[in-house]
């Protein structure tokens, strides 16, 4: 994906030389392995800041919340879909949006990567499917497809479903991927050992909010964590509390969350919060057939009502 | 400097249980109290010794805290007032709260106006709606000390006659010879009302001596009435550090140590509340 | 200083001989990271890791603490009055704490230990803390201690130091008197033999020349707070931040909270709960007006604070030990070693920024 970078540059320059958007909204280079920072580029000079690579796991959309500007953007398949979530959600305008698309094989996993290695990773390269990451002085080679986020790694969208241009051509999407095996694992517990699951799950939580923050969908203006009058949750460790934060916060992105995985990327202390938003995600799609960010005329699920909905748990 | 926690006697946490004594609703929208506090422990009030100008937690026990300026005068004896205005979960719950119940104090907190400096100095209070609180512990001090001080004139405004706190101090303040009041409010249709119509700061340019090496403002009040009282200062000659200020920011601590507060290198619940506008000058506008 | 040579079963041996005394603590793996955890007898600290996760702040000042307790219940006699609640005295022995995080212990006690304020919770919490560091032969790439007023053989803060020998034992250097009682509690008594302190220097030297990253803070003083406060660079170091607290919880150097009351029932707690100037909630006053109700005044004031009102109030070194760890955790890639060259090159013109 190494190879998009000039393209992006070279749509970037166009666009803020004929003033057709005020800034344009990318990654540029970070300043440690396999992490990049998002950039607001405004000149046409700075476009050169401008990288992409497969570092760029941050969802951009995060970034275009109530914002006034005209934006070119770089969307991959989930960044578009939460644009597209955005859009129905009256928190930007598609007129102000100039979408650019990013076919997208796939971001890799910064944690398993520095796991695999017993010292310290100094640099990772990538080679088209391959990634040369040099640790302890020795350089190695991975297959890309190996280390990915997992959410990419059963991704079914990676072309942005909406977008004024594309930096190139699609990608193959991924068939005979199973998106739920990890859901259905949890599903077949009993009630107790679920419990305990989500117990040791949450256990290393220091409600840093980070999970949220990096949501594109979390822009409320004030949070329910937040809230003081009245205090819905507490604002100790207490696992009540920290419990009571990830199931709220995972069924208000129910029928929203593209699985864009910016959530368990920004946790640092390495929390898989998406095996909440994953479940109702599954869910949605079993008894709805909702897939969220699809199509910027069609409202979520759970506000909207159709005749044919399943209502047989009213009782 | 490092201390051992033998040596520490005092946990600056901890409030001194109160009982409230009396409460009076000071503003005809009921939206201010004043609050009598006497302390369980008579000898809890020796160890709260205050100057005027300096704040207290009040602290309600499963509510939490809320720092509020102090109303009472140092050289009122066996008791606190505090008058709190209900905005948010503990003042509000305060206000539902009745004569006899027990709560905490904790404090006193911050720095208080520069008396010191300002012996044998002519002082000029300008206050505006509910924080004329620790103006009013001001004016009773230096009226408990008037010999101290040189004229003393008080600017103090309210939007309508029943939103002026102390009211009935303000007709006795009136009534003397050796302070000058002028209270105004922004409007009134009570034909009775026999003080000043009109906002603070062009009262203030009307009825404040010139400033002087020996004159000091003491200014109090929202930030709009702030905002356009200070061109007023600098107009009639105050110099920047002769003009008083006291600020407000969120807190918890009150003691400069949760972090809060802080406006630049300074915390307002430590550092301050009180600062002057040379002060101010070289920090953030973070309040 | 009396260099102890122990052997890896001989550390073991003689942290096993603490418990009843003290109670022990140690990193510990968990997943992918390692954490402070109490040991159990018998079971090792273990010290294969670069960094703890979360920084050994807790150990003194946890992320959740009570400070007094109430009740409600009318019918007692201390009913609505708060009654003072102190962390558990008994003795603590801690091993394994980075020299970096333990050099916080020193910059953060000026914040909790003060001419006219002490904080019972945070100084009990210290005093009863035997604070046993692990030298750092293997810093990451982010680490800047060396020019953060720190180094991987710091020993501020600290009550004795563990230097890994080449032979997979470990010499001991008590530091203070509470370093020795622990000595003499673990039964270590095995002198090293002589030239040790040589080796241990040369060492540390060594380990010195593996910190690769550095910051530069020579002109943070001379800088003109509203200057610096007003630089042009805020809006560009800002614009990615995503507000959350990792960076503050993550920092060993950190210190701010929040006061909560908690009720359950007729009984509740006062406690103290770390809080994050990243968070708007921080400065939003009962009014509803927020002097930090923007993102770029909120990351403005952790830099701010860090590498200039700290520098200024203090004047003692950056409130930043060179951790690392916001470098690593960030989200989203703030670098605080890149924010401090703009803050320290605010005026001059030439400089490059290294990072």
């Amino acid at each position: 994906m190494v190879e998009y970078t000039e393209k992006i540059r070279e749509i970037a320059k166009r666009l803020l030389q004929e003033c057709k958007v005020d800034a344009v909204l990318g990654f540029r280079s970070g300043t440690i392995p396999m992490m990049n920072e998002p950039c607001f580029v405004r000149e046409p000079e700075e476009v050169d800041r401008l990288i992409w690579d497969s570092n760029c796991g941050i969802n951009l959309c995060n970034y275009l919340t109530d914002r006034k500007e005209r934006i070119g953007v770089l969307a991959k398949g989930c960044d578009s879909r939460n644009i597209v979530t955005h859009i129905v959600e009256n928190k930007v305008d598609r007129d102000q949006l100039y979408v650019i698309g990013v076919p997208c094989q796939g971001m890799i996993d910064k944690k398993r990567i520095t796991a695999m290695f017993e010292d310290e990773v100094e640099a990772v390269e990538e080679k088209g499917d391959t990634l040369q990451i040099t640790a302890g002085g020795k350089t190695s080679e991975l297959k890309k497809e190996e280390v990915l986020q997992q959410n990419c790694s059963v991704c079914i969208h990676r072309n942005p479903v909406i977008h004024d241009e594309m930096v190139a051509d699609p990608v193959p999407e991924q068939e005979d991927v199973d998106r739920y095996a990890d859901v259905r694992e949890i599903e077949a517990m009993s009630t107790e050992d679920r419990w305990a699951f989500f117990d040791k799950l949450l256990e290393p939580c220091i409600r840093c909010y980070a999970c949220r923050n990096a949501c594109p969908l979390c822009y409320c203006p004030t949070c329910f964590v937040d809230e003081s009058r009245p205090q819905w949750v507490g604002k100790s460790q207490d696992s009540d509390d920290v419990r009571t934060f990830h199931f709220l916060r995972a069924y208000h992105c129910a029928g929203r969350c593209t699985d864009c995985g910016a959530c368990e990327r920004a946790c640092p202390v390495g929390i898989n919060m998406r095996v909440f938003t994953k479940k109702l995600e599954k869910d949605c799609k079993e008894l709805f057939d909702w897939e969220a960010g699809m199509d910027p005329k069609s409202r979520p699920p759970l506000d909207v009502y159709r005749p044919e909905d399943p209502d047989d748990f009213i009782r | 400097m490092t201390s051992t926690r033998e040596e520490i006697v005092q946990n600056p946490y901890l409030p001194y249980p109160v009982r409230i004594d009396e409460i009076v609703t000071e503003t005809e929208d009921k939206n201010l109290k004043t609050f009598k506090f006497v302390f369980l422990d008579p000898d809890d009030e020796k160890k709260f010794a205050y100057h005027a100008g300096q704040f207290a937690e009040l602290s309600i026990a499963g509510k939490g805290e809320i720092p509020i300026g102090i109303a009472s005068s140092p050289t009122e004896k066996g008791f606190l007032k505090f008058t709190v205005n209900k905005v948010g979960l503990v003042s509000s719950h305060l206000h539902a709260m009745k004569v006899g119940d027990v709560m905490g104090v904790r404090g006193p907190l911050g720095n208080w106006y520069p008396w010191e400096v300002l012996e044998g100095k002519n002082v000029v209070i300008v206050g505006g709606g509910f924080a004329f609180t620790t103006l009013r512990s001001s004016i009773i001090y230096m009226l408990e000390n008037r010999d101290r001080f040189g004229e003393i004139h008080v600017v103090y405004g309210a939007r309508t006659p029943g939103m002026l706190l102390y009211r009935e101090e303000l007709a006795q303040w009136e009534s003397r010879d050796d302070i000058h009041m002028h209270i105004t409010v922004d409007a009134t249709d009570d034909p009775d009302w026999k003080y000043n119509v009109g906002f603070v700061p062009p009262i203030t340019e009307q009825k404040a001596p010139q400033g002087d090496g020996d004159t000091y403002a003491i200014v109090c009040g929202p930030p709009v009435m702030i905002k356009f009282t200070q061109p007023v200062l600098d107009q009639k000659g105050y110099a920047h550090d002769h003009i008083i200020m006291s600020l407000e920011n969120r807190m918890k601590c009150g003691i400069g140590i949760c972090g809060h507060c802080n406006v630049g290198r300074e915390f307002v619940c430590k550092d301050g509340p009180v600062f002057t506008l040379s002060q101010l000058n070289q920090l953030p506008k973070e309040y | 200083m009396t260099t102890f040579q122990l052997d890896s079963d001989r550390l073991t041996e003689g942290i096993d001989r603490l418990h009843g005394q003290y109670r022990v603590i140690g990193p510990v793996a968990e997943g992918r990271f390692h954490n402070f955890r109490p040991l159990q007898p018998g079971q090792k600290p273990d010290f294969d890791f670069r960094n703890t996760r979360m920084s050994a702040k807790q150990l003194v000042y946890p992320q959740s603490q009570v400070m007094a307790e109430y009740h409600l219940d009318e019918t007692r006699e201390d009913s609505h009055i708060l009654k003072e609640v102190l962390p558990d005295e008994t003795p603590r022995a801690v091993f394994g704490i980075r020299p970096c995080d333990a050099d916080a212990f020193g910059l953060v006690r000026r914040n909790f230990d003060t001419e006219e304020y002490k904080d019972p919770y945070w100084i009990q919490a210290y005093e009863r803390a035997t604070l046993v560091g692990l030298a750092c032969e293997d810093p990451c790439r982010s680490c800047f201690c060396t020019s953060a007023g720190s180094g991987p053989y710091s020993t501020g803060g600290l009550d004795a130091l563990l230097v890994e020998d080449p032979d997979g034992g470990y010499w001991f250097q008590s530091l203070t008197e509470k370093g020795e009682r622990l000595r003499e509690a673990a039964g270590w008594k095995e002198e090293a033999g002589s030239g040790v302190e040589d080796t241990i220097a040369e060492r540390k030297k060594a380990a010195e020349s593996r910190i690769v990253s550095q910051v530069h803070t020579d002109q943070l003083r001379n800088q003109a707070t509203l200057d610096l406060y007003e630089a042009p660079f805020w809006e560009d170091v800002a614009f990615s931040c995503i507000n959350c607290g990792t960076c503050t919880y993550l920092c060993p150097t950190c210190w701010c909270f929040d006061i909560q009351d908690e009720t359950h029932g007729k009984k509740g707690c006062r406690m103290r709960n770390w809080d994050s100037c990243m968070y708007p909630l921080f400065t939003l006053h009962g009014s509803g007006h927020n002097p930090r109700g923007e993102k770029i005044q909120r990351v403005r004031q952790r830099f701010m604070h860090k590498l200039k009102y700290y520098v200024d109030k203090y004047d003692n070194g950056i409130q930043c030990v060179g951790c690392g760890r916001c470098v690593q955790y960030c989200p989203v890639n703030i670098d605080i070693r890149r924010v401090c060259e703009l803050m320290n090159q605010r005026g001059s013109t030439g400089a490059a920024c290294e990072v």
